[in-house]
């Protein structure tokens, strides 16, 4: 059993990385790496959120979906739950971890109608994992997302230093630094 | 006549999501490695971006200001079950091709994107075409990006050979990183076209819209249309969606 949930939080994590090989999350991805301090903070917030969400996720399925025999709501039902679990998470930190939000309450809002916290929430159904192992998953699909996205600040701020041709400034040359970050994580899947 | 004309002209040209407003890009790169794919992606997208349109629009009078995104996301993800049964059942290939990626056109911003800015103020009519147009030009989109790669990639169109024979595919096109790739020269192409554009004093504001921009998330003036709460606090109570849609269009006129 551990050694099974070893190798999903390596498969989910880099093997096939949220942002680099599935397409998931590209907005933040995108709009919050331009320095590794902020990358960072938006990276732990997806890391509460998807974590929290596949627990919230996968006890709904288990426990009212499917006795209930209504899994075909499960589109409707994770999106709705999802959205109001990260109001109700910046409330709850808003309210008794006021440093915390600090730290995290920009990205809150932002992560709403990020693709990978539903992506990850279908996936477990889709791949029949119990919660612990979704929550698992999740958990590890998210260290995914953080590690991306610092590693792409990261070069980003050497980057502002670099001669870029007029039309490659801005949106160009990151995205062509994630098509070269995504070969590098290609190279993960040896490790499996 | 005339306005829905306007409309689908509007969607596939001059806002056309995908190569102008740069929006919805999880699904551009993840679904476009083949012209099928792209199109089959693009279709399904438009049915349920045209459904939704046109209920909103129907609802518009009747949906609280406050609750309008929980409600936006049971219409929007009700046609989008809908329609994954639809294809389940009658096209299981492309189903099984787009996989997750159906259930997640829920989360596409183009389609929350257009029932805040079209359908919540615009009658049912003009809002279904704008749905249908913003579909087709997104459908437009994916095919031409989805036939690029599958041709350098795959040495086919369509699934038809169209490279001559001692074409050696670069098949990095179909993979992941290639979808980075060619996405970087399009909004290269867009970088170029928004000043050749801007030097002959076009307005060239739409361009890129979406999320192109210089500046962090953080100090982004859009960043309200992807930041969603789920209960709008700032909402004035009482309101219709129709007029907190209206106040908000006038609040941005007077900034």
């Amino acid at each position: 059993m551990v050694k099974e949930l070893l190798i999903l939080l390596i498969g989910s994590s880099l093997v096939s990385n949220v942002v680099l090989s599935q397409f998931l999350g590209l907005c933040p991805f995108l709009g919050v790496s331009r320095n590794t301090k902020t990358a960072a903070g938006m990276g732990v917030a997806v890391i509460f959120v998807i974590t929290l969400a596949s627990v919230v996720a996968g006890a709904i399925y288990t426990y009212i979906l499917t006795p209930l025999d209504v899994t075909y709501l499960q589109t409707i039902v994770f999106i709705l739950v999802i959205a109001a679990l990260v109001q109700f998470v910046e409330m709850v930190l808003k309210k008794f971890i006021p440093s915390l939000y600090q730290a995290l309450g920009v990205y809150l809002p932002l992560i709403t109608t990020n693709c990978a916290v539903l992506g990850v929430a279908l996936t477990n159904v889709q791949k029949q994992y119990g919660i612990l192992t979704g929550t698992v998953n999740g958990f590890a699909t998210a260290v995914g997302f953080t590690i991306s996205i610092v590693v792409l600040a990261g070069i980003r701020e050497k980057m502002e230093y670099n001669d870029i041709p007029e039309s490659f400034k801005g949106m160009p040359i990151v995205l062509l630094t994630a098509g070269l970050m995504a070969i590098a994580f290609c190279g993960f899947s040896g490790l499996l | 006549m005339s306005e829905i004309k306007d409309r689908l002209v509007n969607g596939i040209v001059k806002e056309n999501p995908t190569f102008v407003l740069a929006l919805g890009m999880c699904p551009t790169l993840a679904v476009t490695t083949s012209a099928i794919n792209g199109l089959g992606m693009g279709l399904s997208t438009m049915v349920v971006l045209a459904l939704s349109n046109a209920i909103i629009s129907a609802l518009r009078k009747v949906i609280p200001d406050r609750v309008r995104i929980p409600a936006f996301i049971v219409v929007i993800a009700s046609f989008v079950t809908i329609m994954q049964f639809m294809l389940q059942g009658f096209i299981p290939s492309l189903y099984a091709a787009l996989g997750i990626y159906i259930p997640l056109i829920v989360v596409n911003c183009i389609i929350l994107g257009r029932a805040e800015s079209y359908a919540s103020k615009n009658p049912v009519i003009p809002s279904l075409f704008d749905g249908i147009g913003m579909g087709l030009g997104f459908t437009v989109a994916l095919t031409i990006i989805g036939a690029v790669r599958e041709l350098l990639g795959a040495g086919e169109v369509f699934g038809y050979a169209v490279m001559p024979a001692g074409y050696e595919p670069i098949r990095i096109f179909i993979m992941a990183p290639g979808a980075f790739f060619v996405l970087a020269m399009l909004t290269a192409g867009q970088n170029k076209l928004k000043a050749v554009l801007g030097a002959k004093g076009k307005d060239v504001s739409k361009i890129g819209s979406g999320c192109s921009s210089e500046v962090d998330c953080a100090n982004c003036a859009e960043a309200s249309a992807c930041a969603h709460k789920f209960i709008d606090t700032d909402a004035v109570p009482g309101e219709s969606l129709e007029e907190g849609a209206k106040r908000r269009e006038a609040e941005r006129e007077g900034e």
